[in-house]
């Protein structure tokens, strides 16, 4: 039993310790053997970045707390050392610790519970609005705002990766989104739930028929992100990634001129994946 | 007067069938119900090994659709969703429920509050018999039609949300399904009943409700709960078979109707669901702590009151499982608040627990090394509770693994764990027989520290991002979920020592005592021999 709280107790300091991830963080996807969030590049996820952390100080020490009592007591009190067990069964004082001080903790948690959750709700002025549409298996994305209709968002077959491409995660015909602008998503669904979820966004939203949700999203990062489906919806659940490219207003606006005429042209994408190549040369050469 | 007294001495053969068909016996009953409980155990238990073995390593390994040598047995990626499905409703409806309320409390409310038997023996009888019937019902769907004329079974997740329950999986596989639950519905009506009559009725003399054993006071709140819950998911499952069947359109936009109130209909049952699933061993784990630290419960009144809490508050909270559904900001905020209420009594049961181990004189037997390990980790699933019931947080989180990591530390770690312990605590009482106490610890340990591998991990890969229900993830989640693989043949071997130890105990046949734990054990169970006589207390005892 002690080998195994030493266990437990090496894995949760670990877990406290290494800020979130082995190797240094990849954006936008998962890296392998991470321990905590992919990393944050909106007000939204830096905010439920923040409070998590503030949450592994509660949860982490109570946890230890509980450990260290029973540990306390298997010692203390197990047979041999303790053969004449005590009678009490009752002590006020204690009782009322042990019940004010979690609630005083809970008002604790709540003062910076609330106030991200209406950050999140309560949608700023946005520059434009991007329409997702959950379909069996694959996005439809519109840009109402810039007149791009709604075009398909498929993954793309293992077999056509190109080399920068993450299996599972890489679509062929992404979200292209402006850095530092505030994009309303509204989602929704064409025949089954789906949820538009983004990690590094903080963004999750089930895609429902009938119904229309809002989002948004403010950019601070450019990069490529990707997100998952996160409702079950069917055999291909797994296979409806989500990718969106954040790019220069430039870039945007270049983009949005060659996708307004048609949405799958080849220009368009060209533009985009040379843009992001470049980017990542950049990084690389910086690195 | 002699024949009576002849006639209740008398205990039919273990070989007679009428004895298990026709039974009305509570006990009979109870063992019945265990026996299930371990037949469904095994197949939702393979069912998760199918799960960890897809999952192993990035891509398809199980569930490619490719000839085994033996056909396409496993089936392709909807046989996953199918499996994960069946996973979840076996263990919850089949294994868990069976084994604590049917199983346990059939056995030992009657004799805990010192009843000759339940209140209504016949409804007992029926409440059991269903319940094969129920699962019978769920393995058929296995084998027609689900989301297509080729895809068998339904793989729309244990929570049944439309549309994918309706025009998602059109085939007969979720019409089958729906029976089922609502047979294993009426199953568990009928036994809440049945135990809330005998539980207000039935003690013996002076056994005033403060004065009733705290598995009695669990098993009390835990039907109240299910006679609660269960007719509005009734409700639910009806509404979705009419919009399959009958061209009704309670859940379809295009009609009229609205998904999302399925989904409010299905977690008011669902949320005080999981507490009737943990509620039972909340008070087995106090009956053990108090037995092996010879101490009486600490904060008796405190514990009852907490479980009563926990079981009202359940029925307030349900929307935390709904939180990405587009609720109005103020609701999701009044169900953040409700949700973190919970901690409170939660709290307080867990360090009653310890304060009633202060002091004590504790000897580590098997079933108290399964309650120790069953409070510590339902600590470690309580915390991360917390952390989901924030709304901001949750966003994050919600349909990630860090929510399967969550409720099976709560579940599969807690639930299971209170079971093996009750199974320990009272195997020579239901058996007649010991058990090997070196297999029990070894298959404990092999649990204790299988069930962390598989489980710990999953926060971390929830937190990275990884969506539950993905039959294949993006390779950079492959270490974890690899551990996590690794995790489940150390469980494994316990499972199998698990049955070992079974065999073992039923070829050695070594004679229970009546009271092997000694003076800590003070409840009316441990008056009786082991195995207690067919018919008990026709004396009632009395209470001081």
């Amino acid at each position: 039993m002690r080998l195994l709280t030493a266990f437990a107790l090496t894995a949760l300091t670990w877990a406290m310790t290494s800020d979130g991830a082995l190797a240094a963080p990849v954006y936008g996807q998962p890296t392998d053997g991470a321990l905590g969030f992919q990393p944050g590049v909106t007000p939204i996820m830096d905010r439920v970045n923040d409070f998590h952390n503030l949450m592994l100080w509660i949860i982490i020490p109570i946890t230890l707390l509980v450990m260290g009592l029973l540990a306390y007591v298997m010692i203390r009190y197990r047979r041999s050392a303790n053969p004449e067990p005590k009678k009490f069964s009752h002590n006020t004082t204690i009782e009322v610790i042990w019940t004010g001080v979690p609630i005083l903790i809970l008002i604790f948690i709540s003062f910076f519970s609330f106030p991200i959750l209406y950050f999140q709700d309560e949608i700023p002025e946005s520059e434009f609005t991007i329409k997702a549409v959950g379909y069996q298996w694959y996005w439809g994305y519109e840009y109402p705002d810039h007149g791009i209709e709604e075009y398909a968002s498929t993954m793309v077959p293992e077999a056509d990766l190109r080399p920068d491409q993450p299996r599972n995660l890489a679509v062929d015909q992404p979200i292209v989104i402006p850095v530092n602008t505030t994009v309303r998503l509204q989602v929704t669904a064409g025949d089954v739930i789906h949820n538009w979820a983004m990690p590094a966004f903080g963004s999750k939203m089930d895609a429902i028929p009938g119904r229309i949700n809002e989002t948004w999203f403010r950019v601070d990062r450019e990069g490529v992100y990707y997100g998952q489906c996160s409702e079950l919806c069917g055999i291909r659940h797994a296979f409806m990634p989500i990718e969106v490219h954040v790019v220069s207003q430039d870039v945007f606006d270049r983009w949005i001129e060659l996708s307004s005429e048609d949405p799958y042209s080849s220009d368009a994408y060209q533009l985009i994946t040379e843009y992001t190549a470049a980017r990542e040369t950049r990084l690389a050469q910086l690195d | 007067m002699a024949d009576a007294a002849m006639h209740d001495d008398h205990t039919p053969s273990m070989w007679d069938w009428k004895r298990w068909v026709y039974s009305t016996n509570h006990k009979d009953i109870g063992t019945m119900y265990l026996i299930f409980a371990i037949f469904a155990g095994v197949i939702g238990g393979a069912m998760s090994g199918l799960i960890r073995w897809e999952l192993a390593e990035p891509g398809l390994q199980v569930f490619t659709g490719a000839d085994t040598g033996w056909g396409a047995i496993f089936g392709n990626e909807h046989n996953y969703n199918v499996v994960t499905t069946m996973h979840g409703l076996i263990m919850i409806f089949f294994m868990v429920m069976p084994a604590m309320i049917g199983g346990f409390g059939n056995w030992f409310v009657p004799l805990m509050i010192g009843a000759p038997d339940m209140a209504f023996p016949r409804m007992n009888n029926i409440s059991f018999w269903l319940l094969p019937a129920s699962f019978g019902l769920a393995l058929m769907s296995l084998f027609v039609p689900g989301a297509s004329s080729v895809d068998f079974g339904f793989g729309g997740g244990w929570v049944l949300y439309p549309p994918l329950s309706t025009t998602g999986n059109p085939g007969p596989a979720m019409d089958l399904l729906i029976l089922s639950l609502h047979i294993a519905g009426v199953s568990s009506i009928l036994g809440a009943i049945n135990f809330i009559t005998t539980i207000f009725n039935m003690r013996a003399p002076g056994m005033t409700l403060h004065k009733m054993p705290l598995f009695v006071w669990s098993i009390l709140v835990t039907v109240f709960l299910l006679l609660l819950s269960l007719p509005v998911l009734a409700g639910a499952l009806t509404m979705l078979l009419t919009d399959r069947n009958f061209g009704t359109a309670f859940f379809n936009p295009a009609g009229g109707g609205d998904p999302v109130m399925y989904q409010h209909l299905f977690w008011f049952f669902g949320h005080p669901e999981v507490y009737i699933l943990i509620l039972p061993g909340f008070g087995i784990i106090s009956h053990i702590v108090s037995t092996f630290s010879r101490k009486p419960v600490f904060g008796y009144l405190g514990m009852a009151y907490a479980m009563v809490a926990i079981g009202f508050i359940g029925f307030i909270v349900w929307a935390h499982h709904m939180y990405t559904v587009g609720m109005d900001v103020d609701l999701k905020a009044y169900f953040v608040a409700a949700t973190m209420v919970i901690a409170v009594p939660t709290g307080i049961k867990i360090f009653s627990w310890i304060a009633t181990m202060w002091g004590g004189s504790i000897e580590f037997r098997t079933p108290m090394l399964w309650a120790i390990g069953f409070i510590f980790l339902f600590t470690v699933g309580g915390v991360t509770g917390v952390v989901l019931a924030n709304a901001g947080i949750d966003q994050s989180l919600h349909d990630t693994y860090y929510v399967v990591a969550h409720f099976h530390y709560v579940l599969s770690l807690g639930a299971v764990f209170a079971i093996f312990a009750g199974f320990y605590y009272w195997f020579e009482k239901i058996w007649g027989v010991k058990y090997n106490s070196f297999l029990a610890r070894a298959q404990f340990f092999f649990f204790f520290i299988g069930a962390n591998v598989i489980f710990f991990p999953q926060h971390f890969l929830g937190l990275n991002g990884m969506p539950r229900r993905y039959v294949d993830y993006a390779d950079n989640q492959a270490f974890w979920n690899a551990v996590s693989s690794w995790g489940y043949v150390i469980m494994l071997v316990g499972m199998a020592l698990f049955f070992v130890l079974l065999v073992e105990a039923m070829v050695r046949r070594r004679k229970a005592e009546a009271n092997p734990w000694g003076e800590g054990a003070t409840t009316l169970e441990w008056t009786l021999s082991s195995p207690p006589p067919f018919h008990q207390f026709n004396e009632l005892p009395k209470i001081k």
